[in-house]
């Protein structure tokens, strides 16, 4: 009887999934299986019908072009920075509004802002902010002393990697403080008070028991965000359009694909992409278990 | 007695010392407060103030707004950017409600009925919500092309799907485990089917639960850029994120700056505005997802 039941229940589970699937087939499944296989072709964008299979050629193509694996490390060392300024800006945040101090109420509200503007806004308005003329920003530093005439923020090469992660900080950091403040709140005050009355320093109970408590919510944090930054497109794109200084693997990938109608190559380092995420979050995911089983 | 007499007098100077200390640490917080309030809000603020200036005065750092609405009017009369907003709107509120349907019931199935395949089908439903959207862009082209859609905003509803769908399933999934058992174990009993356990007993509770994620739904689908760059061409049917991205002056030293402003003021002002009304509802959805997961 109840095992009857039991295979009445697993059917309905189907049943209520069956939308959902049929979704992730057409939208997902599907499209990333071409996607491998295109990888394998030299098909042209114009018509994809008509193509010979080139085995590992477009992969080999990709791994020999110089400009792939400028890709690769702007990706990395944007993904890498950012989220490590994230994580510590937003924990620095998410202390200071955990607290009961006047206002606190407000930046909660407020930090949402960045966080709901898009990107290609965001992009924008800072872009702006910086304009080596008439930007805000230089007309300040000049104001202070601190520079005597405008700096070139986003033309000049240099600069530019450095203003991609701090605009990716401001609109970012803010999903970091949601998530370590909802952190902080599952936190039992007694431990605190306890410590507290024995006497142990702020910063050692920061140290000691905070951080510790903290870093389930944070590595999840931090996860989600590296994930996110890995494939970031639009910021660059805006920005700076195809400038090798802060070309991302998503636009490398896209170039290929749409701007030089190459099907077969762009699926390639479209697939080199997926690798490559998945790597990087199967190293995440082992090192926050790893965390967790030494924790225990 | 002796003992606290003697005590008091160190013990008093500490702790006037140590409420001097509180005091000053008190004052360096507000201070930090400040300085992230001003971090977070005066980019927005300042577009707001430079889209309301005309010519030379765009040029000045005036902190104040000239309040001239030329850009705004501009735009309004401007027939491409309306049509951009159009269907930024269609695309978003399509894909919300799709995404919420579709969401929902695979919640029900996952947060109420035990079967022995359900933490693979979350890690799957995980594992499609964080590749990257570039890596199906190829395959998506051919299955647009294919179905006819390349260059209508439909096309983008489909496609928003890839990344809205694994997120309202997930977060209603855990905003339907959040409501206890014992709500539907008398219909259970009265052997009420599954369809009508969610219709008439879950739904109806669902309401907030429903905004939150729709909210942050459509938030997602109004912000996209990649797909929506991808698989539109031609101006009419471009969404608002991409006509932002390309609005372009005629060469480097004629940017319009307060045009893109003045566009840029309207698209988020009303994100803007549903966020901070929803402000406790959004951060609940947000976490919830992440918190539990």
């Amino acid at each position: 009887m109840s095992a009857r039941l039991a295979r009445r229940d697993h059917r309905a589970a189907w049943f209520f999934l069956l939308p959902v699937i049929a979704a992730m087939l057409v939208v997902a499944v599907w499209p990333l299986g071409r996607t491998f296989f295109f990888a394998f072709t030299d098909a042209y964008l114009d018509d994809p019908s008509v193509y010979t299979m080139v085995g590992l050629a477009n992969f080999l193509e990709v791994f020999n072009d110089p400009s792939w694996w400028l890709a690769v490390r702007n990706t990395l060392v944007f993904t890498v920075i950012s989220v490590s300024i994230e994580t510590v800006l937003g924990l620095a945040i998410a202390l200071l509004i955990n607290d009961a101090i006047p206002g606190r109420g407000l930046a909660r509200a407020a930090i949402l802002v960045p966080w709901a503007i898009p990107v290609v806004v965001a992009t924008k308005i800072w872009e702006w902010m910086l304009n080596d003329q008439f930007g805000v920003i230089n007309k300040v530093l000049i104001e202070l002393g601190l520079i005597d005439h405008g700096v070139a923020w986003t033309a000049s090469g240099s600069l530019i990697m450095g203003v991609v992660i701090f605009i990716d900080v401001w609109m970012t950091t803010p999903f970091m403080v949601l998530l370590i403040l909802a952190g902080l709140q599952m936190l039992s005050h007694e431990i605190f008070e306890a410590a507290a009355v024995d006497g142990i320093p702020a910063w050692k109970r920061f140290w000691s028991i905070t951080l510790p408590m903290l870093r389930p919510a944070i590595g999840v944090a931090v996860l989600f965000r590296s994930l996110d930054a890995l494939r970031m497109f639009d910021l660059s794109y805006v920005l700076a359009g195809s400038n090798e200084k802060v070309m991302t693997v998503s636009i490398y990938a896209r170039d290929r694909l749409i701007s030089f109608q190459e099907l077969g190559v762009g699926s390639a380092a479209s697939t080199w992409v997926f690798l490559l995420v998945a790597l990087v979050a199967i190293i995440l995911i082992g090192a926050l278990r790893l965390d967790k089983a030494a924790g225990h | 007695m002796m003992a606290d007499l003697t005590l008091s007098r160190p013990l008093r100077r500490s702790s006037a010392h140590y409420r001097m200390r509180r005091r000053a640490f008190r004052a360096l917080q507000v201070c930090a407060l400040g300085l992230v309030l001003v971090y977070t809000l005066f980019p927005y603020y300042w577009a707001f103030v430079s889209s309301t200036k005309q010519g030379a005065a765009l040029y000045r750092s005036v902190l104040l707004p000239a309040l001239d609405f030329t850009y705004y009017r501009q735009l309004i009369d401007n027939p491409v950017f309306m049509g951009s907003l159009l269907n930024s709107a269609y695309v978003a509120v399509s894909t919300t409600c799709l995404s919420l349907i579709i969401g929902i019931s695979a919640a029900y199935a996952l947060g109420r009925i035990d079967f022995p395949q359900r933490r693979a089908v979350l890690m799957v439903i995980l594992m499609i919500s964080i590749f990257p959207q570039v890596v199906v862009l190829s395959g998506m082209f051919e299955l647009i092309n294919w179905l006819g859609l390349f260059n209508r905003p439909s096309a983008l509803v489909l496609t928003y799907l890839l990344s809205t769908v694994p997120f309202t399933t997930w977060i209603l999934t855990t905003f339907i485990r959040e409501f206890p058992r014992e709500l539907e174990e008398a219909a259970i009993v009265d052997g009420c089917s599954h369809l009508r356990i969610l219709m008439k007993i879950l739904l109806p509770l669902m309401g907030p639960s429903l905004a939150s994620t729709g909210i942050l739904a459509f938030i997602l689908a109004w912000n996209e850029f990649l797909f929506a760059l991808t698989f539109t061409l031609t101006d009419e049917n471009r969404t608002v994120p991409v006509a932002i991205g390309l609005i372009a002056g005629t060469n480097r030293y004629e940017y319009p700056f307060g045009q893109i402003m003045a566009a840029s003021v309207t698209v988020t002002l009303p994100l803007i505005a549903v966020v901070l009304i929803f402000q406790r509802r959004i951060v609940a959805g947000l976490t919830a997802g992440a918190v539990k997961g």
